[in-house]
């Protein structure tokens, strides 16, 4: 079928799609020392084959609208359709970047309220939508921590405390803003060791990186206590805003003391995911850190009664950590988080915790209940929970990694595997409010089977997937070492 | 409940699965004191109320005739690209780490990484970036990776467009790396190839060419990389990607070639949409693949031999290498790319260049017309592609504000009386007509 072939592969030398391109009139006229010998070696198809191909294409990929996507960490929750359709009208997207404000009052006031909204759901004291994704938040978030520090002449914080279980993004972050990365323990219990942390702060920290929720899936109950020893060593706290829908509308970063945050809008506020982007990763700063917060951001003046939306740019904010992009952020993707927390309210964001919450806990419950191993079994979940699956691997010699390729034929996602690092055979496992009990349920069945096929036949689960329920079949379990050892990145024509 | 599907008796029956008698309990782990209530936010709206609303916001904006570039740029994008790229499978995915239930967006980046690779004439690319701005921010942590120098000088011509200039200093401020700038000649617009003796022997680690540049000048780019590697700096290319269908790809630049080429893929059949999401591409040479940042895709089998495609060479990435990483990107602008990927299979080669050929003709036409008017003369006297600067002899400023008033967004304001403009394949005779006529009003206006 046409999507085991490259799309180079369909094209035949001379056939054109000529509708698509403008009329030209005149040959150019520049030099030909300036212009390119060969044409770039794009695929030569139709506008159906254009069409069929990736359309076919698509439909080889698992979607949250097409399978369970229990993908922990990640949050992949239904994203509304009219989400998309309201940031795809033309007015919208017709508009260049660099034009007056005065042609953009629209979306600049469905920013200007964003920016309220998320200050107020994360108890922030002001919030910048301009970061492009999560771990451009987190850059946005350190810088600010640095400039602080440099602007109380305070040169010798060069230590990023971060705990062992957390996101990669945020030690490759405290490294790309110069500190130097220090790793705090967990304890048995998943909770930041405390003595640990007592013992690792001093006049060298800048700040102490937390995710909250944890990345192991529970409350971080000791949280004020940790910001106190922080900021009693003149450190300041910065908060990973990934697992923020586990507690919306129940507690607030900002009111734990926290003192910045980005927020994946791609996580709580629902946009899509892409494939892998495009995210948006506001950041927001607490009262101190307010005048550092990256540019542009906008503001609203009040003229004879009406709001004025305009951009604040460094010349408004001198202390700004400045740009991180050519323009404003990704606005699309803000849109779509601005019409889903219209459409919830606040109401709406406390149900979303508390309905992640309930059916992380469901399923926790009901696998534990089928023999399942919970890694914190004494703990709450939050939105998401850790299993290990130690016992399983080391009486069927099944892995993690297996159980994910074989749920993958069952019709699922499979979830997060091997993070945290902390935890052996881990599944991370993150259901989402937008899941019904049913499908819960399904998945409990599932996992269930497997774990019989593993006992019985455990050559199957080692070897799946075998059957993916993709129009004409996926591939069965790839070969990345060979990828790595010899990459074949691009097509060329043998 | 929005979203939300459970009814009563799913929310009573799960609570006592969970043995716990209300939601309240679920958050028990949390300090009291830290408890709060449902935050206010405005009143939540329906499906309908929220159309209306956006509705009417989406109906205040853009509309003009506009003639601004600067890194962004209008071009017309075909029906079936957006069509398909929201597709949900596309739309509702996730970074394809499980690979074979990914297939559709791994091989759609293969063939991302395919077309961008032959559009720069180089050997590898990466499967995008944010936007060009940050894209060549990693290009310089990238170049300064490669090299085996210990200084870390880059040098920054003063004709990449200062919105990425500012960019990479925020972005790579903190690692140690010291911008050079290479200042530029100030009757043609681009860089003069014989003013870089000043910059020899400065141990360069590497040096940015812009083609063309932020004044739409097209350089002289193989007499800057041979000079570039003659004192032993890597060249990194910043280009606009519609360009490279007309003019020399970076690869070929000099007797070597730029090692890494990047930029934004915005002209790419991705949207204007106030400022974003767009993406940012980058290639480069094989031998420089090891230090790229960012997702890479590769082919390869399964036991049986199919042909499958994987996330590869994660061992640079921040989920493994986490603070010795290439780079702290985790998610990127996928689905940006998928258009990206569609709007090039759709143009192929010959369509590309005739978008490059008739933004180049557009553009001379307009240049003619408006330095025909008295008071408008070209500031630079180089070669242009789709963008030119004009001086004109009355404050920019106010000529702007009168345009607006005849529905005319006429360029970006360089200084008080310069103005930086673009004109691509979107714009017919009539606009351009349009526009020189009000300007040749105004104009004249200002005379009397």
């Amino acid at each position: 079928m046409s999507g085991d072939r490259v799309i180079f592969e369909e094209g035949q030398i001379g056939r054109r799609s000529n509708h698509q391109a403008p009329k030209v009139m005149v040959d150019c006229d520049l030099p030909q020392a300036f212009l390119r010998s060969r044409p770039p070696p794009l695929p030569e198809v139709s506008e159906l084959q254009v069409v069929r191909h990736y359309t076919l294409l698509s439909q080889k990929n698992f979607s949250v609208d097409t399978q369970f996507y229990p993908l922990g960490s990640c949050t992949m929750k239904y994203n509304p359709r009219v989400c998309n359709t309201m940031a795809m009208l033309p007015g919208f997207l017709g508009r260049h970047p660099l034009e007056p404000d005065q042609t953009g009052q629209g979306v600049m006031a469905s920013l200007f309220e964003l920016q309220e909204m998320l200050a107020s759901v994360s108890g922030m004291a002001g919030v910048s939508l301009s970061p492009m994704a999560g771990a451009q938040g987190e850059f946005a978030g350190v810088s600010m921590i640095r400039a602080y520090h440099q602007k109380n002449g305070d040169t010798e914080r060069i230590e990023m405390l971060v705990p062992d279980a957390a996101h990669g993004t945020n030690p490759a972050t405290a490294a790309l803003c110069g500190f130097r990365v220090r790793e705090i323990p967990t304890d048995e219990n998943g909770d930041l060791d405390i003595v640990s942390l007592k013992g690792a702060v001093g006049p060298q920290t800048a700040g102490l990186m937390l995710t909250n929720p944890s990345t192991l899936g529970v409350f971080e109950r000791r949280v004020e206590e940790i910001i106190a020893i922080v900021h009693d060593a003149g450190g300041l706290l910065y908060y990973d805003g990934a697992n923020l829908n586990a507690i919306t509308g129940r507690t607030r970063p900002g009111d734990m003391g926290f003192d910045a945050i980005h927020i994946n809008v791609h996580k709580t506020f629902s946009t899509p995911h892409g494939g892998g982007g495009p995210g948006a990763g506001p950041v927001g700063a607490s009262q101190r850190l307010k005048p550092f917060l990256p540019v542009p951001m906008v503001t609203c003046d009040r003229v004879g009664g009406e709001p004025v939306y305009r951009w604040l740019n460094q010349d408004d904010c001198p202390d700004s950590i400045g740009q991180l992009s050519a323009f404003m952020g990704n606005i699309g993707v803000l849109l779509r988080a601005y019409v889903y927390l219209r459409m919830l309210g606040g109401a709406g964001m406390r149900r979303v915790a508390d309905y992640a919450a309930l059916n992380a806990n469901y399923l926790l419950a009901k696998l534990t209940a089928a023999g399942f191993t919970p890694a914190f079994p004494n703990r709450l979940a939050s939105h998401e929970f850790i299993l290990t699956l130690k016992p399983e691997a080391d009486n069927f010699g099944v892995t993690a990694l297996d159980f994910a390729k074989r749920l993958l034929d069952y019709g699922f996602y499979a979830p997060t595997i091997y993070f945290p690092m902390l935890v052996p055979e881990c599944l991370l496992i993150e259901p989402t409010e937008t899941e019904s009990k049913e499908e819960l349920d399904r998945f409990v069945a599932a996992m269930v089977a497997i774990r019989q096929e593993a006992i019985e036949d455990p050559k199957l689960v080692k070897e799946a997937p075998h059957n993916i329920p993709v129009p004409g079949g996926g591939p069965g379990r790839l070969d990345e070492t060979q990828a790595a050892r010899k990459p074949n990145l691009i097509w060329q024509k043998d | 409940m929005p979203f939300i599907p459970h009814t009563e008796k799913d929310l009573q029956d799960m609570l006592s699965d969970i043995g716990i008698s209300s939601l309240d309990g679920l958050f028990a782990e949390i300090p009291e004191s830290l408890c709060c209530e449902a935050p206010q936010l405005l009143p939540a709206l329906n499906e309908m109320e929220v159309s209306r609303l956006m509705g009417e916001r989406a109906g205040k904006d853009g509309g003009m005739l506009g003639f601004i570039g600067g890194g962004a740029y209008e071009h017309h994008i075909p029906a079936a690209v957006w069509e398909i790229t929201t597709r949900g499978e596309f739309y509702s995915a996730y970074t394809p780490y499980q690979a074979e239930a990914s297939q559709g967006t791994l091989q759609v980046l293969y063939e991302y990484q395919s077309m961008i690779a032959g559009l720069t004439g180089l050997e590898v690319s990466n499967a995008s970036l944010y936007d060009g701005a940050s894209a060549a921010a990693e290009a310089v942590l990238m170049a300064v990776r490669c090299s085996r120098k210990k200084t870390a000088k880059v040098g920054v011509p003063a004709t990449v467009n200062p919105r990425t200039i500012k960019t990479i200093a925020n972005l790579i401020g903190q690692q140690g790396i010291e911008l050079v700038e290479i200042s530029y000649d100030l009757k043609k617009g681009c860089i003069d190839p014989a003013s870089l003796s000043q910059y020899s022997g400065n141990d360069l680690v590497a040096i940015i060419i812009p083609q063309p540049n932020f004044f739409g000048t097209i350089e002289d780019v193989d007499a800057l990389t041979d000079w570039a590697h003659g004192e032993g700096a890597l060249v990194i290319g910043v280009v606009n990607p519609t360009s490279l269908a007309l003019l020399k790809p970076p690869g070929e630049w000099g007797h070597a070639g730029a090692d890494i080429a990047c930029g934004d893929g915005q002209p790419l059949g991705i949207p204007l949409s106030s400022g974003g999401p767009y993406f940012g591409f980058l290639s480069c040479q094989k031998k420089w693949l090891r230090q790229i940042p960012g997702r890479v895709v590769g082919k390869t089998q399964d036991r049986d031999g199919n042909v499958g495609y994987v996330l590869t060479m994660q061992a640079r990435e921040q989920h493994i290498r986490r603070s010795k990483a290439t780079s702290n990107i985790c998610t990127n602008q996928g689905l940006m790319t998928v258009a990206a990927t569609i709007y090039l299979a759709l143009l192929g080669p010959s369509g590309l260049l005739d978008v490059a050929k008739a933004s180049l003709q557009n553009s001379q036409i307009l240049k003619e017309k408006l330095t025909a008017i008295p008071g408008v003369d070209l500031l630079y006297s180089g070669h242009t592609f789709h963008e030119f600067v004009v001086k004109l002899n009355r404050p920019v400023d106010t000529v702007l504000k009168e345009l607006y008033k005849d529905g005319i967004v006429a360029g970006l304001p360089l200084d008080s009386d310069c103005l930086l403009i673009c004109v691509t394949e979107t714009k017919t005779l009539e606009d351009m007509e349009r526009f020189s006529n009000c300007l040749e009003t105004i104009m004249s206006r200002s005379f009397s």
